[in-house]
């Protein structure tokens, strides 16, 4: 089966296609990251496609997992919550399902690697791509160690993100860009997810880098949680990836919240006031 | 003789990593790469380096107290057919465990590196309070994660840490033990790789740290092997360690593997009976997959989400192994087997009684383990028992579990 069968999913909705034509319009890409099944699965869903009403370009479906080494306090607190309401990884396949019969935005999960594992490389990228979804950000699986992945990820057409640090030397660079579909991930600062006030000056430094290694695309994330955040990041970066800032709204106002959260981080990807220069 | 480290780091010839078969790896976040690389590099460099050898080796026999000494246990190996069971005393190096002899190593590669600060997990202390020493000895500064839960079952290692300087930070995300802690370690690094070094305290984890802890410790059964060699004339029949993580495992069984003739075995908590959900026997009842950077055997439920493990002992409280065990394991060098919170406390108070010898409950896992060893071997066995660590630690669960502990002294 293609990557067009059952699923909603078609060329015109990839990433990469996102991400260019919101770099073609001028501004950049706004991604935004929900938590399966937090608080519940049906609201999880509801809350996503809330994000993508609000101006959410790219969705990243995050995984519950019961060690997440990358993840701060709010989505910790986040994916416990939706393990200990019972979690399972299919979970995961009915939300990609659920949020694209209902909106276009192009949906990534992103998980650690342990689950995919388990459920079996293959299988799941074969439900992935069934349901609808784009691909996979994996924060704990590096280029040097996702043979498997290549292959499957190859084999499906499905877009594999991995991450690049600014600590990273030139030739993992180099090697994260040839590797990555769909964009590289870039983490903005050393450290884990949660909002900060200043989004590092690496990520610039970073970016420029991922340019030189020959990055079509390259998002952002980590820290950012304010719509100044986001134009100044979408200034050199072709997207934002905003996650803690949504999840705590999520939290404490429920779907509203989270769709005005993500209305008011979408201001930032619009062209024409102040620093654009 | 026994007590030249430097000429033993010169033949490590074990596996380097990062891969043991199938097992081992790095499944850790890109941010961790650099930092990864820059400890795979040092320590390649240090382990040559004579004056580091040199260093290290005065630092073991004029701090550490090394080389440890054999006990033979005559009253012990009584109630073991009668067998020869031999101790190697790591409960008596400073700090009372092993975990001193990849922690001051570890140290002395953080200052090499330029790095001003360390962290460290702990699970029964052990790791936790030797990095402090280590950190309080080199002026470094020191921050132990510590799963909430163990610094309630072991507030007095709690207490020797902050007395020697160290930031103790009680971890309460996830199931609150030794698995919570390394990630919130993992984290700090992350954030603050710059100045920072992890010192971490088994064989699990990425490479480089499978390789260089067992590096590390293999000083255990370097001596030993040469001190039974010494006492009995012969190698011994049987190796007994505990395993938790798996470092004072590797630490005695490196020197053997090659003697074919030696058999290893590994003991595993069995926690309440490997039977119930409460135990934390890796190797007997999990299946592998990827935990904390390393690909290995662990404790996971359907969908690869960790599973709570459960044993009376802090210190083998994990629901992972080291990868250099899981490879072992599968080509059959060494046997795994389950030993109950029962048995191994009841070993406990029997080597406490025939010996006057309180050991940790980590090791009363090997030594319960020995005890059966010995019945299938029968007396004409020699059976070299690794005792990692002793059991001041232990007093209050030891003092709750029998009954010892006077009601007036129960807020103690």
């Amino acid at each position: 089966m293609s990557a067009q069968g059952s699923a909603p999913s078609t060329g015109a909705t990839s990433v990469a296609a996102v991400l260019a034509e919101r770099r073609d319009a001028g501004t950049g890409a706004l991604v935004g990251y929900l938590p399966v099944g937090f608080p519940d699965l049906a609201t999880s869903i509801d809350a996503a496609v809330a994000l993508v009403e609000n101006g959410v370009d790219v969705l990243e479906l995050g995984l519950p997992y019961s060690d997440p080494v990358m993840d701060g306090p709010v989505i910790q607190a986040a994916t416990q919550q939706a393990l200990a309401n019972g979690f399972r990884l299919r979970h995961a396949f009915e939300a990609v399902r659920g949020v694209r019969e209902r909106v276009d935005a192009p949906v990534l999960l992103m998980t650690y690697w342990n689950p995919v594992v388990q459920y079996g490389v293959e299988r799941f990228a074969d439900d992935l791509r069934d349901a609808g979804g784009a691909g996979v950000i994996t924060p704990d699986l590096i280029p040097d160690e996702a043979g498997d992945w290549l292959a499957a990820s190859e084999r499906t057409g499905l877009d594999r993100v991995f991450l690049a640090a600014p600590s990273s030397s030139d030739a993992r660079l180099a090697r994260a860009v040839e590797v990555s579909r769909g964009f590289v991930y870039a983490v903005s600062t050393m450290g884990i997810t949660g909002a900060r006030s200043d989004v590092d000056r690496a990520a610039r430094g970073l970016v420029d880098r991922l340019r030189a290694a020959g990055a079509e695309n390259a998002c952002v994330g980590l820290g950012i949680s304010t719509a100044e955040q986001v134009r100044e990041v979408l200034e050199y970066a072709d997207g934002a990836i905003v996650g803690s800032a949504l999840v705590a709204a999520l939290a404490e106002g429920g779907v509203s919240a989270a769709g005005a959260t993500a209305a008011r981080l979408a201001e930032g990807t619009r062209p024409g006031s102040a620093s654009a220069l | 003789m026994t007590d030249n480290i430097s000429e033993r780091l010169a033949h490590l010839e074990p596996l380097p990593g990062p891969y043991f078969g199938e097992y081992g790896g790095r499944f850790s976040p890109e941010p961790l790469v650099a930092a990864l690389d820059e400890l795979t590099a040092a320590w390649e460099e240090a382990k040559r380096d004579p004056a580091f050898r040199l260093e290290l080796d005065d630092l073991h026999r004029s701090y550490t107290g090394r080389p440890s000494i054999i006990t033979e246990v005559k009253r012990f190996a009584e109630h073991a057919g009668g067998a020869r069971i031999l101790l190697k005393r790591e409960d008596l190096n400073h700090t009372g465990s092993h975990k001193i002899n990849n922690v001051l190593g570890q140290a002395l590669l953080t200052k090499r590196i330029g790095k001003s600060r360390v962290i460290a997990e702990t699970g029964a202390g052990q790791h936790g309070v030797a990095t402090a020493t280590a950190a309080a000895l080199f002026g470094l500064d020191c921050v132990i994660y510590m799963g909430e839960v163990d610094t309630e079952r072991q507030a007095l290692n709690v207490a020797r840490m902050r007395l020697l300087g160290a930031e103790v930070v009680p971890v309460t995300a996830g199931s609150r033990t030794l698995k919570d802690a390394i990630n919130e370690a993992m984290r700090d690094w992350v954030t603050n790789v710059g100045t920072t070094n992890y010192v971490f305290g088994t064989v699990a984890g990425p490479h480089p740290f499978p390789a260089m802890v067992r590096d590390l410790q293999r000083i255990i059964g370097d001596e030993a092997r040469d001190q039974v060699l010494e006492l009995v004339g012969r190698l011994p029949d049987a190796v007994a360690a505990c395993v938790g993580g798996g470092s004072n495992a590797m630490g005695i069984f490196t020197a053997f593997l090659d003697d074919p003739e030696v058999r290893l075995f590994g003991f595993e908590a069995a926690g309440e009976g490997v039977d119930t959900p409460r135990h934390a026997a890796t190797i007997t009842k999990g299946r592998p997959g990827v935990l904390h950077g390393a690909r290995s055997y662990l404790l996971q439920d359907e969908d690869g989400q960790t599973l709570e493990s459960h044993s009376i002992s802090a210190g083998l409280d994990y629901p992972g192994v080291g990868p250099e065990h899981a490879w072992l394991a599968d080509i059959g060098r060494a046997t795994y087997r389950p030993v109950t919170d029962a048995a191994a406390m009841s070993a406990l108070r029997l080597l406490s009684r025939t010996e006057g010898i309180i050991p940790a409950i980590e090791s009363s896992h090997a030594l319960a383990g020995a005890l059966e060893l010995g019945r299938e071997l029968g007396p004409e066995a020699v059976i070299l028992v690794n005792l990692s660590g002793r059991g001041d630690k232990d007093m209050t669960t030891a003092g709750h579990y029998f009954d010892l502990l006077d009601r007036g002294a129960e807020q103690v």
